[in-house]
């Protein structure tokens, strides 16, 4: 439609609003109370236009009429939004200069109308009183600020699905508050840092973690990717260049977070200047052999009390290593290599890349392992995380990758979340579940522990742990029963489903309730809820995947999907979701002992002759060992050489113990990484990094986008990129590697793919693409896969029937309590990066174990008491939590705390098919400690 | 802990509704009638059984004067202070009573039997000066028959 504004023509959308219409024809209309990405609330009045009648109209929420005459900027209007302001400046604090928005963002919307105005509040009494609220560690809350505008409520309530923050009292009275009127850093505000993005004035700031910002126009503003979890949320860092340093993070707008941030990735990005950072490289002294772990948490001494805690102490660990020029690390590193590879064959190295590196330095990394050291041993933390889901998704669907992204649930009727505690490893991600529930999707949440998620559930079961097959294989009972599956799906794309039905028929939920400890109605309803959704997406998390029997975990969830034509379109499909920013992205790239690039087979001969051709070596035809056996191989000796790039295998690996011998027992090891980690205490040769806040580089989050990050920091002393130095490696040990770019070896990678072939680093734009793209150059890539046939030999799926069977370590008398193993929100793996980050470290300093009350009160144990937690393999102190969360017979422990580390408990047994290790049952006792 | 009689009757008031929430205020009135005020484990409560989020229910509760969110006099008295009540005298009458009880509006008594308070209209302007003791209206009022009325208050 035609609407005139200050005299200009302009064509508006179809139920646009004035002010909507305004600014994409570039008219600046001042407003304080709106932001684009909330309802609208027209509280402010600042945005006032004169539509031609009696009163003037608020433009953020009057809609565009046809024919509209608009006036924005009348000497009326002015004049009164000049007298707003005067009176809501007469509230705000006196000192101007002082104002925390200015000096952490330079953005206070109120003091810039105040300018534009000139009006301070000066011809009214000055009001105060109201207090500061210092609580959070995060966030400085100024009440006295504040305007009201409700921004921060809408934006915790629309856009974070938080619901923390509201208002309390009325008239002169009323103040935002923060759950029940509690102080900011007492309430479940979970620091996502929303609410003072969009807060318009100085009443909620960020505490600022960077130096202190100089004029905005001064900083350079960097787009990149957030450096955690697999949602790779699109984000801008602001960068001091000068003080090389980052001044804060914002959201940026893309098709995945929408701007949206969790702590970790707008609050923990300081570790990357972290005084700890490695600056040269390290050998290890003679005098510090035979090798060992060094300090004192790492050698595993402790006297049964609860450590404080906290970070590697540096003086325990570096008079064992004298610093030493690039060269001379380089050469060394190559001459034992070689050394082993021709003594003792190529099979007695083995290398780790990282799901925290870029795909290219993961594809490079695999081709070094590859070609020039000869052996396929080369994995990553994958086999940590998502193998045993690859392993079933590529036996069942022939793709390992999800069937459509996380955002797709917006138009899901039904969402299965199983074994995923997303609010705390995908947290933006949950942002997105918990608005489709809003809007009308139904959330069934399966997990053991009561995670915050669901609170938002329709339906939340709560399992025994250990028994997923018996609750899937029920519900696919019920589901076949009851006839609710899809049989022309079934008959059209798929195969084997008479045996699944054999299979499944000997679960009916009497049987399997009696097994998972649920109700056999309650396994009926959520089979309903499921099975009579239009469509339903299938989300699961470490829950399902970190068990011996994990792969047949995800051969139910992908037979559930399959039963119910829930793959290939719109609002359905697969989604395990995805741990690490690039774990997505290095699997993609080759860093797997059984697939080169893009999941291709070692072992067939011809996908090998592809590989020699292109890389000028010849090629080992024998898939290589997984992160678990390679640890087990360098116990008994026979993988006797490695290297580990970003890597932590000490505290992410299972029975530390173990872990400790057998990096003690290899001949040679060479570390490269950013700090000196816990594997590094192991290290012959440590080599000095680069963050990602230092690198160029593409990342694959866990929807298959691949996106670009970006430099915004210099590498400290003498640190160099990986890249180059895996190069240098490779060539000094006679296999030459050698690129320009980045962007030369992504290509060289994509060119070797299906995936990945169109895509290159010109064509990935601002947001990334999604794998497989078949036109970059116009389309973001296909949210939905497989819509008419899969990448199977025949094209259909196949259903994968499994048994339950009962976990491998059960408790007993001994060890009555079966131990979790998880994350938490503001932790990061091994800690390495966390808690080096102030605010999250500052938020979760500490390790715990917990427990159910009913659990602490039969064993005389309180909340806050120092308690033993031992298994078979080991034992750790640290304090405990009494939390309803917990179900009874079980207890939880993070993973990210070197001084109470849970995998010292944990059994290193695999699943036959992922190789991947139990994490997340073991049994343990918890006693009162001494 | 809302008591299972009364979480009925609000369950009851959940039905008369077109959306759960729109309850909220008469489930409120229930469960201070039960407890005397609304605490913060009973907001959580009762955010549990409408479905709301405990904020929602405590932005309701900091809102309306006749909602308390601590425990409470066993009496409120309350003399509208208003333009009509004030020119017949009722401020000078709240004066008094502050006198007889011993407190200040807003200052419980000592043996917590009574707060004063002064509202603004409560529509009996043609019967003023008058006071709203609890649940009820005392109108035309001079100072020894308001004395007597708070005196018979338990």
């Amino acid at each position: 439609m035609r609407i005139t504004i200050d005299g200009r023509e302009i064509e508006a959308r179809e139920g646009a609003t004035i002010f909507d219409a305004a600014g994409a024809a570039g008219i600046d209309i001042p407003v304080l109370c709106h932001d684009p990405r909330l309802d609208p609330v027209g509280v402010c009045r600042l945005c006032v236009v004169d539509v031609g009648e009696r009163v003037l109209a608020a433009a953020c929420v009057r809609r565009c009429e046809p024919g509209m005459e608009v006036r924005t900027n009348t000497s009326d209007i002015e004049a009164d939004r000049a007298v707003l302001t005067e009176l809501l400046m007469s509230e705000q604090p006196a000192d101007h200069e002082a104002d925390r928005r200015e000096r952490a963002f330079g953005d206070n919307a109120l003091l810039a109308c105040a300018r534009r105005y000139d009006a301070w509040g000066d011809s009214l009494p000055r009001g105060g009183g109201r207090a500061d609220d210092t609580s959070s560690s995060v966030i400085h809350v100024d009440h006295q600020a504040c305007i009201l505008c409700d921004r921060c409520i809408r934006a915790c309530d629309e856009l974070q699905n938080n619901e923390v923050i509201g208002r309390t009292g009325k008239g002169h009275d009323s103040r935002i508050a923060f759950d029940l009127d509690v102080p900011m850093g007492q309430s479940t505000c979970v620091s996502c840092g929303e609410c003072a993005a969009v807060c318009p004035t100085g009443a909620l700031v960020d505490v600022a973690i960077g130096p202190e910002l100089r004029p905005r126009d001064e900083l350079e503003a960097v787009d990149s990717v957030c450096p955690y979890c697999g949602v790779g949320c699109a984000l801008t860092y602001h960068v001091d260049r000068e003080r090389n340093a980052i001044v804060f993070a914002e959201g940026r707008e893309s098709p995945g977070n929408r701007q949206r941030l969790c702590v970790k990735g707008r609050y923990g990005w300081d570790y990357a200047a972290h005084p700890q950072r490695l600056r040269v490289p390290l050998i290890r002294r003679d005098d510090a052999y035979p090798k060992g772990a060094l300090s004192k948490d790492v050698r595993g001494e402790h006297d049964g009390r609860r450590k404080p805690g906290g970070i590697v102490d540096y003086d325990e660990v570096l008079p064992a290593f004298r610093e030493a020029t690039w060269d001379e690390a380089l050469d060394l590193v190559a001459e034992r290599l070689s050394t082993i590879r021709d003594r003792d064959g190529p099979d007695a190295l083995a290398g780790f890349g990282s799901a925290k590196c870029s795909n290219e330095e993961a594809y490079l990394f695999q081709k070094l392992v590859r070609a020039c050291f000869g052996t396929n041993n080369v994995d990553h933390c994958t086999r940590l995380c998502h193998a045993s889901s690859v392993a079933a998704l590529l036996e069942g669907i022939g793709s390992g990758a999800v069937t459509t992204t996380y955002g797709d649930i917006a138009n899901a009727g039904a969402a299965l979340l199983a074994g995923t505690n997303t609010t705390a490893n995908h947290p933006v991600a949950a942002t997105f579940f918990k608005e489709a529930r809003k809007r009308g999707t139904k959330l069934i949440v399966v997990d053991p522990r009561r995670e915050a998620i669901a609170e938002h559930a329709d339906h939340y079961c709560r399992i025994k742990p250990g028994t997923d097959v018996a609750f899937y294989n029920a519900m696919m009972q019920v589901i076949i029963e009851e006839e609710l599956g899809d049989r022309a799906f079934i008959e059209e794309r798929t195969e084997n489903y008479d045996a699944l039905a054999t299979l499944v028929a000997d679960y009916p939920p009497e049987r399997a309730g009696a097994i998972c400890g649920v109700e056999p109605d309650d396994i009926r309803a959520v089979a309903r809820a499921f099975g009579s959704a239009d469509s339903a997406i299938v989300f699961w998390g470490m829950g399902i995947s970190q068990h011996v029997y994990g792969t047949n975990n995800a051969r139910c969830l992908i037979a559930l999907a399959l039963l119910t034509g829930n793959i290939g379109k719109a609002g359905a499909g697969l989604h395990p979701l995805r741990g690490q920013n690039n774990v997505q992205g290095a699997s993609d790239a080759g860093l797997i002992p059984m697939v080169y690039p893009d999941y291709q087979s070692v072992e067939d001969p011809a996908i090998r002759e592809k590989f020699e051709s292109a890389w000028g070596r010849e090629l080992s035809p024998q898939r290589g060992l997984t992160v678990v056996e390679i640890a087990h191989a360098a116990l008994e000796g026979s993988v006797k050489g490695m290297y580990i790039m970003g890597e932590n295998p000490f505290l992410s690996d299972p029975n530390v113990n173990k872990v400790r011998k057998a990096l003690s027992n290899l001949d040679f090891l060479v570390v490269q990484d950013i700090f000196l980690t816990e594997t590094a205490e192991f290290a012959d040769v440590i080599l000095p990094a680069s963050s990602y806040m230092e690198k160029l580089g593409t990342y694959t989050n866990t929807d298959r986008r691949v996106q670009i990050g970006r430099p915004v920091l210099e590498m400290p002393g003498e640190a160099r990129l990986d890249w180059e130095v895996v190069c240098d490696v490779s060539t000094r040990m006679g296999f030459p590697m050698d690129y320009a770019s980045p962007s030369e070896i992504f290509d060289e990678f994509a060119g070797l793919t299906n995936a990945y072939a169109t895509l290159s680093h010109d064509n990935l734009g601002a947001v990334g693409k999604l794998w497989p793209n078949p036109d970059p150059e116009r389309d973001d890539g296909p949210v939905v896969l497989f819509d008419d046939a899969f990448p199977t030999e025949n094209g259909r799926a196949k259903f994968v029937p499994a048994e339950w069977t009962a976990a491998r370590e059960l408790p007993d008398d001994d060890y009555p309590f079966v131990l979790n193993t998880g994350r938490l929100l503001e932790h990061w793996h091994t800690g390495v990066m966390t808690r080096r980050t102030r605010v999250l470290d500052a938020i979760a300093p500490e390790a715990f174990v917990a427990m159910h009350p009913d659990d602490g009160s039969a064993n005389g144990l309180s909340d806050g008491d120092n308690v033993t937690v031992e298994s078979r393999r080991g034992s750790v102190t640290l304090r405990l939590r009494l939390t309803t969360r917990e179900c009874r017979g079980a207890v939880f422990m993070p993973i990210h705390f070197r001084e109470a580390a849970a995998n010292l408990l944990t059994l290193d047994e695999l699943d036959p098919d992922g190789k991947i290790p139990e994490f997340k049952f073991c049994a343990v006792r918890v006693s009162a400690a001494g | 802990m809302i008591s299972t009689g009364t979480r009925s009757k609000i369950e009851a008031e959940m039905e008369r509704y077109p959306q759960k929430r729109g309850a909220l205020l008469p489930a409120l009135y229930l469960v201070q009638a039960e407890h005397g005020y609304v605490s913060s484990d009973t907001v959580r409560e009762l955010a549990e059984i409408m479905g709301l989020h405990p904020v929602e229910v405590m932005e309701v509760v900091t809102f309306y004067n006749l909602f308390f969110d601590r425990p409470q006099p066993r009496h409120h008295a309350s003399v509208c202070t208003n333009l009509p009540c004030s020119l017949r005298g009722a401020r000078v009458l709240l004066a008094q009573l502050e006198e007889h009880v011993g407190s200040k509006v807003g200052e419980p008594t000592d043996d917590g039997r009574l707060v004063l308070g002064h509202e603004e209209c409560l529509g009996a302007c043609a019967f003023a000066p008058m006071m709203r003791v609890d649940d009820a209206y005392h109108e035309d009022l001079d100072l020894e028959h308001a004395k007597s009325i708070l005196d018979a208050l338990e």
